[in-house]
């Protein structure tokens, strides 16, 4: 009884959470690639 | 020029910093909140039973009330910020509290729409203009408010500004929305975990997991987002710098001839 809302509910949090950590990273390669290593400084 | 013009690939080398957002901390936490999610998983769709009155809605509960704890902490991490950044004009408590506050608005999305999927099978409806519900939601659309003054094409100093005043004013709504089934009688229920609460047992150690859970979940994501935020702060120097000596040069040029 009532899985269908558990389902979507589970699926949107973790799918959404999924995606945004995808163009998170995905945005840090590329924002990185673009900055030298000297202005890195809060990378390590 | 765009920004993308600014600065040419750094090359990879192992005394450099790598050209992404990881470190061996974020590494390690993210090994944890990725543990504490698939344990919160298992327990909470498995492991955990049904509720008598709630039935298996429940389930939605481990990831609704873990949801606003990140969020609150999204956002009190954004006052935090905001509130030093007034005193200090620091750039990086400033881009520690708008990562924050986009992390908050992320979770309090989680927030609407599980509680709406809670709701329907528990109240009845997906949504009411009940007390929780409606200051939950001026606090979202608040912050999101937040977020598009961040946006502002505007002088840096003025738009930190503003956006770090907003960022302390918005927090009062965190306090409403906390106290709200409080002071006004509505359909929300109140805290969950009290004396007299439904749940107990597996139910509890399931929802303690998922708190766990997202909670090292926003850790993990925002220095991720704090990071992309830096860079993005650096490019921006970067091409102005760079606009700034062109223009420099090309005034030098005009005034030779």
């Amino acid at each position: 009884m009532h899985w269908e809302f558990v389902a979507v509910g589970y699926s949107f949090v973790f799918g959404g959470l999924a995606l945004y950590t995808f163009f998170l990273l995905r945005r840090g390669r590329q924002l990185s690639r673009r900055v030298p290593p000297d202005r890195r400084r809060f990378l390590d | 020029m765009t920004t993308s013009e600014v600065a040419p690939e750094a090359a990879p080398s192992g005394a450099e910093p790598p050209p992404h957002t990881g470190s061996a901390a974020t590494r390690r936490l993210g090994f944890f909140a990725a543990v504490a999610v698939a344990l919160m998983l298992f327990f909470g769709l498995y492991i955990s039973g049904p509720e008598v009155t709630q039935g298996e809605a429940v389930r939605l509960f481990y990831i609704h009330v873990p949801t606003i704890a990140a969020a609150y902490l999204g956002f009190f991490v954004t006052l935090v910020g905001s509130v030093i950044y007034l005193r200090t004009r620091s750039q990086f408590w400033d881009l520690l509290a708008a990562s924050s506050a986009e992390l908050g608005v992320l979770f309090c999305t989680f927030l609407l729409v599980s509680g709406a999927l809670w709701g329907k099978p528990t109240w009845g409806v997906y949504w009411q203009w009940d007390p929780r519900l409606t200051s939950t939601a001026v606090l979202y659309v608040t912050y999101i408010g937040y977020l598009a003054l961040r946006r502002m094409e505007l002088p840096p100093e003025v738009r930190s500004r503003r956006a770090a005043i907003l960022g302390v004013i918005s927090f009062a709504n965190v306090i409403v929305v906390h106290y709200s089934v409080q002071w006004w009688r509505g359909l929300h229920q109140g805290s969950t975990l009290g004396i007299d609460s439904e749940i107990g047992g597996m139910q509890y150690f399931s929802f303690f997991l998922g708190l766990i859970a997202m909670l090292l979940v926003y850790a993990w994501l925002l220095l991720h987002r704090f990071r992309v935020a830096w860079l993005s702060q650096q490019i921006e120097e970067l091409g102005l710098a760079r606009a700034l000596a062109e223009r420099r040069a090309e005034t030098d040029n005009g005034g030779a001839f």
